[in-house]
């Protein structure tokens, strides 16, 4: 566990979970969440959880980010909050 | 004080934890339009999945597959000492490869909802279909 | 409401961080979580079930009523779009749009009867219609094979190496789900038919059950798959990995085919026209 990495990985998940939260665009919200799986991704196999990460990679930053996109392409695009 | 600061710098790990939990919690909860509280209640879940799976770390020790050259047998496999020191934790993976695969399973469910309730009242902001229903 | 999440989040935060002050710290070989059940998990699964990755045997044979009801939790959410999403064969529109794809000429047909159901020349569309790229077109179809073998590799390989069941099951979907955004929608319902990945997923889910099952036959304890030492001709512990192998095949079964029907039904909103 290097934890220069550490600390620069974890700054960047909570970067992106609050940018996710806060966008104003639901695309971006969908784009930014598949960022902050893929950060989660990575987290994971430094700390050891290979099988957990290669699942995450693979539903969080794959299929997951795929179901939000179609779901906001069927809806709408802005908000208002 | 120099206590205080080393048990921040030794669990700094937990407290960045506790930080995502709570903004995916604020995000359900404060949040008006359906698709962030979505987001919201899966960032909740991950920071959750990442909570448990730190917990079963172990300081140099590798990753919970049994070392076995090319093509070995189970044979020359287990007359080999095993020692759980050196192989991290697997309990908490098992739980958590269940827990994201039930998480996505919820999201495919609450995006369909949201899709239903969109044909409906063609808006998806919680205060202006809560005013659409007390007009009814 | 803001003020209330606000309030609520931090009062809900500082009790978590006043628990988290009796925690040992982190990545200490000695914590409590690491003493009592899962030494024997590590130092017994290669003995007992001769498989290497010790998550996989866990999963699948020590724990293996949890991935049972969890591979049904993922088959009742398939079932769930459907049912929110999917509009009756009968309430469809009965207008249709073709395209000409030389010269970009569109027509609309309004009776369905007088209409071979196989243009050559004429694409049919929709109202949210927009050009397919070549480039992106051509690149998914050579991929495509490459992914399905890759997500075939994962589920075989599980017992090696980290993958198994439920990675190589949303690989394969994920490679159906390519096709459909590349393509129309048409295209991947045209290679894989509603019918058949609404087939293939309780098919799945019967596999884990009916192996199961078949040890309870045989006499044993359900999902003890030392019964099946009888059945295949060899020694009991070679014969759990072979069950592991088995229920794996049934997991990646299910997942795949619901990740597919969850796809299909949010991006066309149930009408299985256009898609994305």
């Amino acid at each position: 566990m290097i934890w220069q990495l550490d600390i620069a990985i974890l700054t960047l998940v909570v970067v992106a979970a609050v940018g996710a939260i806060t966008i104003k665009d639901l695309l971006g919200s969908a784009i930014l969440f598949g960022a902050y799986s893929f950060m989660m991704c990575l987290l994971w196999s430094i700390m050891g959880a290979v099988d957990v990460a290669f699942t995450e990679a693979s539903v969080g930053a794959g299929v997951s980010t795929v179901f939000f996109v179609a779901a906001v392409f069927r809806t709408t695009r802005r908000t208002k909050d | 004080m120099s206590d205080l600061i080393s048990s921040i710098v030794d669990n700094y790990n937990y407290l960045i934890y506790v930080t995502l939990m709570m903004i995916g919690l604020y995000a359900m909860i404060a949040k008006k339009n359906l698709v962030k509280k979505i987001v919201g209640m899966n960032i909740f879940q991950t920071a959750i999945i990442l909570f448990y799976v730190s917990i079963g770390a172990k300081k140099d020790a590798t990753i919970p597959i049994i070392q076995h050259g090319h093509g070995q047998g189970a044979h020359e496999i287990t007359s080999s000492v095993i020692e759980a020191v050196e192989y991290i934790n697997p309990l908490p993976h098992v739980l958590m490869l269940t827990a994201i695969v039930v998480s996505v399973a919820t999201l495919g469910v609450a995006l369909a909802l949201a899709i239903k309730i969109y044909n409906q009242y063609e808006t998806l902001e919680e205060d202006e279909i809560l005013a659409q229903i007390r007009e009814k | 409401m803001r003020i209330l999440g606000i309030i609520v989040v931090i009062l809900t935060g500082a009790l978590l961080i006043y628990a988290m002050g009796d925690f040992p710290s982190w990545a200490n070989p000695v914590s409590p979580a690491h003493n009592h059940v899962s030494p024997r998990y590590i130092e017994k699964s290669m003995e007992e079930t001769s498989v290497p990755n010790i998550v996989t045997a866990v999963l699948a044979d020590y724990r293996g009523y949890d991935t049972m009801f969890e591979t049904t939790v993922i088959f009742g959410a398939g079932v769930v779009c459907f049912f929110l999403l999917r509009i009756p064969r009968k309430d469809e529109p009965t207008v249709r749009r073709y395209r000409h794809t030389l010269t970009g000429m569109t027509i609309r047909v309004k009776e369905t009867r007088k209409i071979p159901p196989v243009l050559e020349e004429f694409e049919r569309i929709d109202t949210l219609w927009a050009p397919h790229d070549l480039i992106i077109k051509t690149a998914c179809r050579i991929l495509v094979p490459f992914l399905q073998l890759f997500g075939l590799y994962v589920i075989a390989h599980g017992h090696h190496s980290p993958g198994g069941g439920f990675q190589g099951g949303v690989i394969l979907g994920a490679s159906m789900i390519l096709l459909a955004i590349s393509h129309d929608l048409r295209t991947a319902i045209g290679r894989m038919s509603e019918r058949v990945h609404a087939i293939l997923c309780p098919v799945g889910v019967f596999i884990y059950a009916g192996t199961g099952a078949l040890c309870l036959l045989l006499g044993f304890n359900f999902l003890d798959y030392g019964a099946l030492a009888g059945i295949l001709h060899v020694d009991p512990v070679t014969a759990r990995s072979h069950g592991i192998l088995i229920v794996e095949i049934g997991v990646g079964l299910a997942v795949m085919a619901t990740m597919i029907w969850i796809y299909n039904n949010i991006s066309s909103k149930g009408r299985y026209d256009e898609g994305l």
